[in-house]
């Protein structure tokens, strides 16, 4: 893994690490947020699943981070826990709180709404993970081919949750619709490169940004015509763009929480 | 006089590394589950690539540790390194069938060889063989594994996923 060509050029990598950015900082936000439904999940088989999911998340969030740790961006460690918000690169999607309330307290979070999400952000991640498989930057390629073959199993899960919740009760329609909303308010950046977006796609590291959302779209179409509903409409212009480091007080939280112990302790082993 | 150190063997670190287990696992070694790519012998420096099975896996950092204290156990050798790669992924189907024997010991179903058309698998009980099983939860305590029930001897077992780049 230290294989890491010397002859690139200095516009290839700063490319690279711009595409590894966004796509460790989606990975670790989404993996947070989904470990703090560790003991909360609606049952014992659930928490299982979801927490191996949230578990394989991290892990590829670390397999990202090394790839800039081998590029010479930094240690993998200090990459995930040290940078402040307006560094991170992650979607907005992922950062958002799963509900009121904080999960040592009285946490009130709402499954329908991490159902939604996961599902969402796990279909867009398949589209960037079958792109990358293409990509022109080697390492890549590799992690994709290896990520590719857990995200088989998390697709699976959240169709099936996504699926029967919008085909059961009246309220659990209700509240999946109202998820299906909130979600896609955040979507607006979920494929943009942000301010990378030229030097990302000219480096052919992944597809154009048009390219992930078609694909996205196409993935889910089948299950919504199933359940017939409409595939919602992915906003024009994010409201806010995390690509570019613009993000809410909740990216500030979980960056707290998440590495309070890392920030007192940066010797400890992990 | 002092004596030339013996030459290290690709066959004698093998069979060093048969000793190393799964932490999670300890009936199966890591040569069986496949992890092992390949050792190298270069006069008595050893190098040994392996393959992570899950990317979140925990355990990886003691195989990591334990293929090293192992290789180095040996007295003809010299310097040890380890070295986790990802390509080519590891698959299930690396298993060999001593490491499906050795599953079997533990209480779990080797992964299916086979897909079904529609992605799905099966496996039999891992216990009495029965086919009668119901899956009862795809991830299961390790993120390698799933949970299963088997309805003729009443047991719960788990399955090692299937993982294939098919996928």
């Amino acid at each position: 893994m230290s294989n890491v060509e010397n002859g690139m050029s200095k516009a290839y990598k700063n490319a690279v690490t711009a595409l590894l950015f966004q796509l460790a900082d989606d990975e670790l936000l989404y993996a947070f947020r989904a470990s703090e439904w560790l003991g909360l999940a609606p049952h014992i088989e659930e928490d299982v699943a979801s927490s191996s999911i949230a578990q394989d998340s991290m892990g590829h969030a670390v397999m990202y981070y090394k790839l800039l740790e081998d590029l010479g961006v930094g240690s993998e460690d200090d990459l995930a826990h040290l940078r402040p918000a307006n560094e991170r690169k992650n979607s907005i999607l992922t950062e958002r709180v799963n509900g009121e309330g904080y999960y040592m307290e009285t946490p009130q979070y709402d499954w329908a709404y991490h159902v939604v999400r996961s599902y969402f952000y796990t279909q867009a991640k398949k589209a960037k993970v079958d792109s990358l498989c293409q990509s022109s930057y080697e390492p890549l390629v590799e992690a994709a081919m290896k990520i590719r073959m857990e995200l088989y199993y998390h697709r699976l899960h959240w169709e099936t949750w996504f699926k029967q919740l919008l085909s059961s009760t009246d309220v659990a329609k209700e509240k999946m619709q109202q998820a299906i909303e909130l979600v896609m308010e955040d979507f607006g950046d979920m494929f943009s490169f942000g301010k990378d977006k030229q030097a990302i796609e000219e480096n052919n590291l992944l597809c154009q940004e048009e390219a992930l959302k078609a694909s996205w779209k196409a993935s889910i179409a089948p299950v919504f015509a199933k359940l017939q509903i409409e595939v919602p409409e992915i906003p024009e212009t994010p409201h806010l763009n995390g690509r570019n480091g613009e993000h809410t007080k909740d990216l500030e939280s979980a960056l707290a929480t998440l590495s309070e112990v890392y920030r007192i302790d940066p010797a400890a082993g992990w | 006089m002092v004596m030339a150190a013996k030459e290290v063997t690709t066959e004698r670190v093998y069979e060093v590394l048969m000793t190393v287990m799964d932490p999670e696992i300890d009936s199966v070694s890591i040569v069986d589950l496949g992890m092992v790519e390949s050792v190298t012998v270069e006069g008595n420096d050893v190098k040994v690539v392996l393959l992570p099975t899950f990317l979140g896996c925990p355990a990886l950092e003691f195989i990591e540790n334990n293929t090293r204290d192992a290789v180095q156990s040996l007295p003809e050798v010299n310097k040890v390194e380890v070295e986790v790669v990802f390509s080519p992924p590891w698959t299930s189907d690396r298993i060999t069938e001593q490491g499906h024997v050795n599953l079997r010991k533990f209480g779990i179903a080797p992964p299916p060889r086979h897909f079904e058309e529609d992605g799905s698998w099966h496996v039999d009980c891992a216990y009495c063989g029965s086919t009668y099983v119901s899956m009862e939860n795809i991830f299961g305590p390790t993120a390698c594994r799933s949970i299963l029930y088997c309805k003729s001897c009443k047991n719960v077992f788990e399955a090692m996923k299937p993982v294939s780049t098919l996928m």
